[in-house]
């Protein structure tokens, strides 16, 4: 089974803002975009658990025009918000990583 | 109106450098504006609570001069925003001392626009009081306290303060913190362009040209405004926009990709049609602009919350990577007792990181792989710089020496990098406010300040 990270050609995240992180998943064509799209394993609740929150805080936005799928979540790092204590990642550009290895069925 | 409105961003971030070739080709170009964004939050609460500057001071210098004396020499209004990275009033001091640097240097002589964005705590406790706060999204509510313990509060500048410093005859403008767009929007809005399409094409223009391939936040960028479309192109020679890349770049750092939140509305591009024009340029058409009901200006807030002071190290025993947490949870233990009521009472924060295991994702770390080493980062918080130090010197020492069951190698847990080992982080800030604030008059909020050079 292939892995979001190997479909995708872009797979990258950084902050909204010091309270949200994005996540943008971009695929080099509408096949691959497509796959993922209507994988039963790409959803928001599998989201969710990778990131330990809650589903309703998941937003999954598809990008049909640059084949592209976004995920805004809540920023996991910090006591509040970007860079204060607790933090590992201020600009949140190493977060993507629990959706790497998703399984694309 | 005129057929067309040339504007040149000089990159997406003052200090980060361009190519000189770049900006040549776009002064050649007889631009209408040349602007410059300068600022931002993704480096953290710590340069708006301090009012440092992300990049130095030389760099800003660097970066402003070549800019700024070819506007001023051929007449082309100039527009940096976000000065000084966090807009507070020492952020826009440091960026208005490198300007008359530069005008003392060259001898330029102009109207200057300065527009100030910090924002009264007074205001911000009133408007709390009549409900006309709100959270941004995932951010905490808001209270007294937060606004009372802010050491500085700015509100991101819309279009219409920078229209104002257009109206009264402003050359250069210098802003504050600012929404991104402002920098760019504002001289079309001002000339009568659609704010849709001059709100959308400023979001493309504000990481210079990091919507090109090869993409380059370091790079310059010219955006055409027109009456029905905008054209975007990079202004080196072997850079180009495609239609994707363009389309693409709408969706960098925003929460949602077809909605563009700016003060006085928002920007719907779903209807945007993406073209490609020449060899490196896209036009694009169809944004919709929608006025909003009320003004919502954004406010960012920092707060002191103590000092850091932290130390890395290696470990490369498998039995002490295999007893990390037995190791920690000793360790805060130890840090407490050996600590005397008042520093207690004071209160501090021990954090560890482990590089190589799970430092960057914590809890979320899929992985599961045992590593061969691991990077220690061993980090204490108080409210001075002392007690941090204190802590920190107490911790490191009880992990290095720390037993467990298993221990064989019991000269020291930790191999060390460095001598001194323990480094003094300096002032720990964070986000106070990252609210929205209904406002009634934009103008009367951010007054600008006109100075003759």
């Amino acid at each position: 089974m292939p892995k979001l990270g190997d479909l995708a050609s872009v797979i990258r995240s950084k902050n909204a803002g010091p309270f949200q992180v994005t996540i943008d998943i971009m695929f080099a064509n509408a096949a691959d975009y497509r796959r993922v799209l209507d994988a039963s394993t790409f959803t928001a609740a599998e989201v969710a658990r990778r990131y330990h929150i809650a589903e309703r805080d998941v937003a999954v936005i598809a990008f049909e025009r640059v084949h592209a799928v976004k995920i805004t979540i809540p920023r996991r790092w910090g006591t509040r918000g970007s860079g204060s204590a607790g933090d590992r990642d201020v600009y949140g550009a190493q977060q993507h990583g629990p959706l790497v290895d998703l399984e694309i069925a | 109106m005129t057929d067309e409105l040339r504007i040149v961003a000089v990159n997406g971030m003052l200090g980060y450098g361009y190519e000189l070739a770049s900006l040549e080709a776009g002064i050649a170009a007889k631009p209408h504006l040349i602007g410059c964004d300068s600022g931002s939050t993704d480096a953290g609460p710590y340069y708006l609570g301090s009012g440092n500057a992300l990049v130095r001071t030389d760099q800003i210098y660097r970066d402003l001069k070549p800019a700024l004396v070819a506007a001023v020499k051929n007449d082309i209004p100039f527009v940096v925003g976000s000065a000084g990275f966090a807009g507070a009033k020492p952020n826009l001091e440091l960026a208005l001392e490198v300007v008359h640097r530069i005008c003392r240097e060259e001898d330029l002589h102009f109207k200057l626009g300065v527009i100030p964005s910090d924002v009264e705590k007074k205001v911000v406790f009133d408007a709390l009081a009549a409900g006309d706060i709100q959270p941004m999204p995932s951010a905490p509510c808001l209270t007294r306290e937060d606004i009372e313990h802010s050491a500085h509060i700015v509100g991101q500048i819309g279009t219409e303060p920078y229209i104002s410093a257009f109206e009264q005859g402003a050359q250069v403008v210098i802003a504050g913190r600012s929404c991104d767009t402002a920098i760019y929007a504002a001289l079309p809005i001002w000339r009568g362009y659609d704010p849709g399409l001059a709100l959308h094409m400023a979001k493309i223009m504000e990481c210079g040209a990091q919507c090109g391939i090869p993409l380059a936040p370091n790079d310059c960028l010219m955006g055409t405004m027109r009456n029905d479309h905008f054209l975007v192109r990079p202004l080196a020679e072997y850079r180009v926009c495609t239609p994707e890349s363009v389309a693409a770049h709408t969706m960098y750092e925003q929460g949602n990709p077809f909605l563009l939140y700016e003060p006085e509305g928002v920007v719907d591009t779903r209807d945007a049609e993406f073209t490609q024009l020449d060899r490196q340029t896209v036009r694009v058409a169809g944004s919709k602009y929608m006025p909003s009901e009320k003004l919502m200006i954004k406010l960012e807030g920092a707060r002191r919350v103590g000092a850091r002071a932290f130390t890395i190290a290696g470990a490369r025993d498998r039995h002490v990577i295999a007893n990390l947490d037995a190791i920690e949870e000793a360790v805060t233990a130890a840090v407490r007792r050996n600590l005397n009521a008042q520093a207690r009472e004071e209160g501090y924060q021990l954090h560890f990181r482990h590089y190589g295991k799970d430092g960057v994702l914590g809890e979320l770390e899929p992985s599961g792989v045992a590593p061969a080493e691991v990077g220690i980062l061993i980090e204490a918080i108080a409210p001075t710089q002392a007690l941090a130090s204190y802590v920190l010197s107490l911790a490191r020492s009880s992990y290095l020496h720390c037993p467990f069951t298993g221990r064989k190698a019991t000269a020291g847990n930790l191999a060390f990098p460095f001598s001194p080992s323990d480094f003094e982080g300096g002032d720990v800030y964070e986000f106070s406010l990252y609210h929205l604030m209904r406002v009634k008059d934009q103008n009367a909020l951010f007054p600008v300040e006109m100075e003759t050079i």
